[in-house]
Order: C-alpha cells, then sequence, then structure tokens
C-alpha cells in the first residue's frame, strides 16, 4: 500500500503549460483508497482540465497502474484517445507513474506526491513500522523498532533529546521510541539486552535483494 | 597541560566551550577563547550546535590548536555518514587535534536548514568504536591505515535524563567502546546530581559537570520546560528573578554550584553562550 496525495491543482496546470489534449488516467489500486485516484477524482480532474481550458481526450481507471501489462492492455482499448492526447496525467503513485511511462511514448504528468510511510507496511495499519532492513534486531528491543520509532535510527539507546514527558525532540506529539523500548524491556524484565552493543547498519542489505529484480513477471516484461 | 594530561593529575579540571560563527569573521570568537588562556584545561568546539548552518569544527580547532589552545572537537552523527566522520577524523588527527567529544547531535529539522537529509548512519556507541578502530591501525571494516591517529575520546551524559538507568546504561556502553571521560547536560540540582555520581562512581570514569549561565528568569524557566534533562530548581529562578545586576548574580550562581560539584566530580564544563567574557570571574569566585 502507498499513501498518496492529490497535487494542488496549480501544480498540475503548471505542468499541463503549453498542452491542450489531456488523457487522464486513475488507479483503483492504492490510490483510490488514498482517495486521490479513483473514478470520482479522475471525473472530477476531467471537470477541472476542461475548467481550465483543456481538452480531456479520455479516461480511464485501471485496477494497478503498477501493473504495465494492464496498463499496457487498457491502452489498447484506448488508442484514439491516447494518441490525440498531448500528455497523459496519471493520478497516482510515483511507482504507478514511472510504469505508465514505461510503456507509453507521451509525457506523463504525475498528478499525485506519494507520502511517506516509514516503514508502515501491512494490511492492517497501526503504528507498527518496518523498515526492512535486512538485520533484525527486534529480538534485543522488546519488539519495537529502534530504526522506525526513533527519529535518528539509533540503534545504542536514546539521545539525549528526550522530553521530560517521554516524547522525541523532533516532534513533541511523537514518544520516544528507545524510552518505549526501555519501558518494555523493564517491564519483561530484560533490561540487559540493552547492554548489547549494536553495531552500525549495513546499508547494503536495505538495497533490493536480487531476486526481487528477476521476478517471473519482470521477466514477462522483459519479453524473456 | 592539555585536557588529557590534567585529567590523568587528578586536579579539578575545567573546559569551556565557544561557537563558531555563522560567516567567516571568528574575530569574535578568538576573542572569546583569549580570555579563556591559562584558565581552562581545554576548550570545546561545537559542531553546527543546534543543528544551525556555520563555520564548522575542525577548522576552528585548529586554530585554537595553532594558538596554544587544547581544542576538543565536537563531531555528531547528524552530518556526516561513516565515511565522512573517518575522514575528518584523519583530517583532525593531522592537524594536531587530539581530543575527540562523541555525541548524536540534535535533529536536523530542529535547526535553520529544516529541509536538510539527517544522515545518524552511526550513533554515538558506534562512532566512539570507529575512532578506537582507527586509532589501532584499521577504518572501520578492517582496511589497514597508514599512519593511525590517536584520540582521546569523550562522551556526553544527561545526568537529568528520563529515564536515568537508560542514560546510564548508554553510558556504559560509551565507556565500553572506549569513552574515557564524560561531559554533562547542564546541572543545577547537585543533590540530583550526587545520587548520579554515586551511581557512576564504580565506573571510574571522568565526569565533568555541565554549567550553562544563567542568563535571566526566562530563560531557566524556558529550559525547564523545554531542554530535556535540564532542571533549574525554584529558588535560583527566583534569585535570577530578583537580580540587579543579572551578570553578577549568573556569576554568584554558577561559582556556588561549582564549589559545590568540587567534591563530587572531576571537573566542570562551562557552556557560557555568548557569556565567555564572564568565564574567568566565574573561575575566580569558584576558587579553581
Amino acid at each position: 500500500m502507498l499513501l498518496s496525495q492529490q497535487k494542488p491543482l496549480e501544480e498540475i496546470l503548471g505542468f499541463l503549460e503549453g498542452e491542450k489534449n489531456i488523457f487522464i488516467l486513475g488507479c483503483n489500486g492504492c490510490a483510490e483508497a488514498s482517495g486521490t485516484g479513483g473514478r470520482p477524482q479522475v471525473e472530477e480532474m476531467k471537470r477541472a482540465l476542461e475548467k481550465a481550458g483543456k481538452k480531456v481526450t479520455g479516461i480511464s481507471v485501471v485496477d494497478f497502474l503498477c501493473q504495465k501489462a494492464l496498463v499496457q492492455s487498457r491502452f489498447r482499448g484506448k488508442t484514439k484517445e491516447v494518441k490525440e492526447a498531448d500528455s497523459i496525467l496519471a493520478l497516482t503513485c510515483g511507482v504507478g507513474v514511472q510504469a505508465v511511462a514505461a510503456v507509453s511514448a507521451k509525457i506523463v504528468h504525475p498528478g499525485c506526491n506519494t507520502l511517506p510511510l516509514g516503514g508502515m507496511r501491512g494490511e492492517w495499519q497501526g503504528s507498527e513500522r518496518c523498515r526492512e532492513c535486512g538485520e533484525c534486531v527486534l529480538d534485543l528491543t522488546g519488539g519495537i523498532c529502534p530504526l522506525t520509532s526513533c527519529s535518528k535510527f539509533l540503534l545504542n539507546g536514546a539521545c539525549g533529546g528526550t522530553t521530560k514527558e517521554g516524547k522525541c525532540e523532533v516532534d513533541t506529539e511523537m514518544e520516544c521510541g528507545w524510552r518505549l523500548i526501555y519501558e518494555r524491556l523493564e517491564k519483561l524484565g530484560k533490561l540487559d539486552r540493552l547492554r548489547q552493543i549494536q553495531e552500525p547498519k549495513d546499508h547494503s542489505k536495505m538495497l533490493p535483494p536480487k531476486g526481487l529484480r528477476n521476478s517471473e513477471r519482470w521477466a514477462l516484461e522483459q519479453g524473456k | 597541560m592539555g585536557l588529557q594530561e590534567s585529567l590523568a593529575s587528578g586536579k579539578f579540571v575545567v573546559t569551556a566551550e565557544v561557537g563558531p560563527p555563522k560567516g567567516t569573521n571568528i574575530g569574535e570568537m578568538m576573542a572569546d577563547a583569549d580570555l579563556l588562556r591559562g584558565r581552562v584545561d581545554g576548550i570545546n568546539v561545537t559542531d553546527l550546535q543546534s543543528s544551525v548552518m556555520r563555520l564548522g569544527s575542525l577548522a576552528v580547532c585548529h586554530l585554537l590548536q595553532e594558538k596554544g589552545f587544547d581544542p576538543i572537537f565536537q563531531m555528531t552523527c547528524r552530518d556526516r555518514n561513516r565515511l565522512a566522520l573517518q575522514a575528518d577524523l584523519l583530517s583532525a588527527s593531522v592537524l594536531g587535534i587530539k581530543n575527540v567529544l562523541a555525541l548524536t547531535g540534535d535533529y536536523a529539522s530542529l535547526g535553520d536548514h529544516p529541509q536538510a537529509k539527517p544522515v545518524f548512519d552511526l550513533d554515538s556507541v558506534s562512532l566512539i568504536q570507529a575512532i578506537k578502530k582507527l586509532g589501532a591501525g584499521t577504518d572501520m571494516v578492517g582496511n589497514p591505515l597508514h599512519g593511525t591517529p590517536q584520540f582521546f575520546v569523550g562522551a556526553v551524559v544527561n545526568p537529568g535524563g528520563n529515564p536515568l538507568e537508560a542514560q546510564i546504561i548508554k553510558m556504559e556502553k560509551k565507556i565500553h567502546v572506549g569513552a574515557s571521560f564524560f561531559q554533562t547536560q547542564a546541572v543545577y540540582d547537585v543533590g540530583a546530581f550526587e545520587k548520579f555520581m554515586k551511581r557512576v562512581a564504580p565506573f571510574k570514569v571522568p565526569v565533568m559537570a555541565g554549567i550553562i549561565l544563567l542568563k535571566s528568569a526566562g530563560m531557566a524557566r524556558f529550559m525547564n520546560k523545554n531542554v530535556a534533562g535540564v532542571f533549574v530548581p525554584e529558588p535560583l529562578i527566583q534569585k535570577m528573578a530578583k537580580a540587579e545586576d543579572r551578570a553578577k548574580t549568573s556569576v554568584e550562581i554558577a561559582a556556588a554550584l561549582i564549589k559545590d560539584l568540587k567534591g563530587l566530580c572531576q571537573g566542570v564544563h562551562i557552556m557560557a553562550i555568548g557569556w565567555e567574557s564572564k568565564i574567568p570571574a566565574v573561575l575566580d569566585a569558584a576558587q579553581v
């Protein structure tokens, strides 16, 4: 799940300067869930562009714009409208915009900003976050991740910036992750785990593994 | 005598700090340092204090070194990754800088470039590890060095931190990886500090209590509300509020604190924040 937010209309109109005919793409995946690129937003964008003097050659809402094969098959049914357009406006996340650009010879304008998830993953989005670091330390930290609960991604304990109320110096509405870790380990009677020296992260492990770049779908896309 | 020798001698050690200017005019800062000549055992040079972009610590340490001071190179993990930190340590070494104070650093968004990318590739513990590793002849990943930098490494601890035990565990980790002295967050509550010192006495590592000169009652209240781990007791706030000559009262308060702290710890670290000219009077009144 990626979270997006529609860009201000003025910014979008700025992208479209000098262009007359626009094809609008929406996405029924995360962008619909974010309320930024589902059918209602695409139709609303159509009206807004027309009001600004543009001609909308066509609209299409694809189930997952991040899936290039789906985008391509949808384009096939709309060849005329797409061809007629000077550019495509995609109301989707950054992945969707890139996927559309990859299968289209047109300029693809992003209609949304993709917001940081701060490691938010999973189907049920609670406050638990995973940075996908490739070297899980949760065993030592009482099941609370220091990479996502500490603003500074510290691995060896709190900095000097924990407020008197136990909040983070960066944002006093945010709990100090290391205070939470401390309290949890104290409750579990495992404070000794904090004494273990944590080596700095191996950031090379945060790159996507080779396997992910060689998936079956990837092979299909490459025509292999 | 430099910082390391002073601490080893067992005398009550005094350090102070200078804040590099925003810009290239170093006259005032160097004049501040001159006021401290012969009165302090080392001078900390802050590293983009409060995340505000300014003249760097390394260059200022070098200037102080040239003028015969013993600078303490403050290094935070906020702005440099492990490559840059190690490189700056080598640079500091060839410039003759002997002391490094390793800190995590304030978060980038608290300063005047809140848009900056915060680094924090290392933390204060792993930075100390890296410094010691360079001193042992290799970089962090074990590649041999041609010439090794030797540093006297310090760290910080917040005796008013919450929870205190978490601060102490981290302090132990810093000692374990090679911290040889500590400077603390500002201390005003001698009773609480005494308890802290009892707790950390078994570590047998010198602790220098932080002294921030109070400039007004308002500043004291501000710190109580906003600065992590700082507690100015109400009687001191009242003293400042009623002061006719605030600088004089501030000096008296700092001197009295230092007198009380003398028997408790190995030294003091004075952060004058613009009132560097008052430091000699504080030291005179405290008889150090």
